[in-house]
């Protein structure tokens, strides 16, 4: 294990960009998103949760896939090309790991999807504990661990210093790139970090969500959950907007559509919400008539469909980052305890 | 707040309504939410404090088409927006009772966790009864205190006033809470340069994620279907890229509403990035009086509005084009 003093971050991030693009939480008009680094950007380790999950990095919200041209009577396709860059996502956190091994089951799964298996290939994650965690938060209902973040590199804050664990081969090499900043972190430093994780473990038994039960939620429950009358009484004071979609490390669905100008017509990809009227529209309609049935639909992926084809695993990781921006208060949490309290039956 | 849930009672019990929106306890002191109650029993979950920000005057588009009448909790500021709703024949008057209700400012639980506060377990003092001043937090990292004003949304520092546009009947007194120039904001923007006003609303929208949140809960977006979610045209645009959001969606919007925008706040409420998005609307507000008199949408409903409303004495273009 290694350490940095906190005042000497901006050198280890200096240090970092000479060989890596660097995305880190950046403070923008207010709010802390992930994004690209430079000496200018405000990096905000500080606030807990982005508004946005670290999901872009991976799986951006909009992106190309290729371009059509015509000249003459020519057409030419010219595919995108595929990430070759090396990167280094820095200060996710154990949630948002989690949430990649949602989308991994997903995306690198036969078919294979090759912008994101890039992506996945030259990125290295430096996620870091979370030194206090919020109210919000119910990571632990889904068997993550705020303390220990499955990453390539942790990274736990004690006082004024950041303590540095590699814990895979892509760790080791970044560790590597930036070790003349660090220091060994003797005896006493890896007290401190078990001491860190005790905290947070502290704070974490005392969360409001932390006993939530999923019992119930499993891939076989799919007719009794569908069929529940509690949909109709919960949806009602959804907007249909899609933030709790696009704030969420593990939403995956997306559409793809083309942008034309005259001669050349971009084929694109950007995310989609299960929320808006037009998702997953087909040449004969939409199969989701109403909100009650879009509502539904987005925690019946998360709690029955996901887990039925990925073994029992569910794709929620209890980040809370609906709980906290749903603009009219509902998220998976209401959901779920709603059909506790109404054994999904009424 | 008991006061309203009585009346809820008696109303649904004499079928003077067939049910009541308001908003629901949620299960943190802050996350409640919009909600429709059809019982007594069900009014026990009847909740009407600080954190009932949210307008119910667009719920009452979808509840116009339903039978029978529904009782509708209002705050004044958002009588406006029922008003204005009249005005466009997208609510049906006779299926709403109004019940203007008291209001001492709402509280923007962003505000309060951007002062640090964490954690938060309980928060004492946004009780609608309460006259407190500050806010008592208790939260897992200790007890946090913050002055209810610090925690207010931007738009009750600019409030339009207490009293109710539109109601059957009013319960609870309603507070003072102005205390900002409604229009400083939108001068200060005026004062820039073109290239500085132009870095501010970039560097503001840039951060918009394309939920469509602002547009999902504005009153005066009331369209069946959204020309930008119609696949029919060009304009349908999911994509997050800042040159859409930065220069067409935003202030398409605000075009679409100008003149109807009563200014109610909730684009600026829902947003999850924290866009100041009324600022827009505002402008157009702001330019309306200078040109036309002043005007509140939603003060009536039977006015002619500004803008669809043609006289001799109407503003020239040319005034637009000298003024720059």
């Amino acid at each position: 294990m290694y350490k940095i003093a906190k005042e000497n971050l901006s050198a280890l991030f200096q240090k970092i960009a000479e060989s890596f693009e660097l995305y880190l939480p950046v403070k923008t008009a207010g709010q802390t998103n992930f994004a690209a680094w430079n000496a200018d950007a405000e990096a905000d380790l500080d606030t807990l949760k982005t508004v946005k999950s670290a999901k872009d990095a991976f799986f951006p919200q909009s992106e190309g896939l290729y371009t059509v041209k015509k000249e003459g009577k020519k057409m030419s396709v010219e595919p995108e090309s595929l990430k070759e860059q090396d990167f280094v996502v820095f200060g996710m956190k154990a949630c948002d790991v989690k949430g990649l091994e949602v989308l991994d089951n997903v995306f690198l799964a036969d078919p294979v999807d090759t912008f994101y298996a890039a992506r996945r290939d030259h990125g290295t994650i430096v996620a870091m504990a979370c030194h206090e965690p919020e109210e919000t938060c119910f990571c632990k209902v889904f068997g993550v661990d705020a303390a220990a973040p499955a990453s390539d590199v942790a990274v736990w804050t004690v006082g004024e210093d950041l303590y540095w664990k590699a814990q895979s081969e892509k760790g080791e090499a970044l560790t590597e790139r930036v070790k003349e900043l660090l220091a060994d972190a003797d005896a006493s430093g890896e007290a401190e970090v078990e001491a860190e994780k005790e905290a947070i473990h502290k704070i974490v038994e005392k969360l409001p969500y932390m006993n939530l039960s999923l019992e119930g939620w499993n891939g076989d429950a799919l007719s009794e959950k569908f069929d529940s009358p509690v949909w109709e009484e919960l949806y009602k004071p959804c907007l249909a907007c899609g933030t709790c979609t696009f704030v969420c490390p593990t939403c995956q669905c997306y559409d793809i559509k083309d942008y034309t100008a005259g001669t050349t017509v971009s084929r694109y990809r950007c995310w989609d919400s299960c929320m808006y009227s037009d998702f997953t529209m087909m040449a004969h309609g939409n199969n989701r008539t109403s909100q009650m049935q879009r509502f539904r639909q987005r925690f019946m992926h998360k709690l029955v469909y996901y887990p039925a084809n990925n073994d029992g695993m569910y794709s929620c990781v209890g980040c809370g980052r609906c709980v906290e921006k749903c603009p009219q208060a509902l998220n998976i949490v209401k959901v779920i305890k709603a059909f506790q309290n109404q054994g999904g039956e009424k | 707040m008991q006061e309203l849930i009585n009346r809820a009672k008696e109303l649904l019990a004499d079928g003077t309504v067939a049910r009541v929106l308001g908003w629901k306890a949620g299960d943190l002191p802050y996350n409640l939410e919009p909600a429709y109650f059809e019982s007594a029993e069900e009014l026990d979950d009847f909740v009407y404090n600080g954190f009932c920000g949210a307008n119910l005057s667009k719920y009452m588009i979808e509840a116009s088409k339903l039978e029978g009448k529904t009782m509708v909790c209002l705050k004044p500021c958002d009588t406006y927006s029922f008003n204005q709703l009249i005005k466009e024949h997208r609510v049906d008057r006779e299926k709403a009772y109004i019940v203007g209700v008291g209001c001492k400012g709402k509280l923007d639980i962003e505000k309060i966790k951007k002062q640090g506060i964490k954690g938060i377990e309980s928060i004492k003092g946004a009780e609608i009864t309460d006259d407190a001043e500050t806010l008592t937090i208790q939260t897992l990292y200790g007890e946090k205190t913050c002055a209810y004003a610090d925690a207010m949304l931007e738009r009750c520092h600019v409030c339009k006033g207490k009293e109710h546009m539109i109601f059957d009947e009013q319960i609870g007194e309603s507070k003072e809470t102005k205390d900002a120039e409604r229009f400083a904001e939108v001068e200060r923007i005026e004062a820039m340069s073109p290239e500085k006003k132009f870095a501010y609303f970039q560097s503001e929208l840039s951060k918009c994620i394309r939920c469509n949140a602002c547009r999902n809960a504005c009153p005066a977006c009331s369209c069946r279907k959204c020309v930008f979610d119609s696949n029919k045209f060009d304009s349908s645009q999911k994509a997050n890229v800042d040159s859409f959001e930065e220069k067409m969606f935003h202030i398409i919007r605000a075009f679409h509403v100008a003149g109807r925008c009563t200014d109610c706040g909730e684009c600026s409420r829902v947003c999850p990035q924290g866009i100041p998005l009324h600022l827009f609307n505002r402008k157009f507000i702001k330019d309306i009086d200078e040109l036309y008199g002043e005007y509140q949408a939603g003060a009536d409903t039977d006015s002619k509005a500004p803008l669809t409303n043609y006289t001799f004495e109407d503003a020239e273009p040319s005034i637009v084009g000298k003024r720059g």
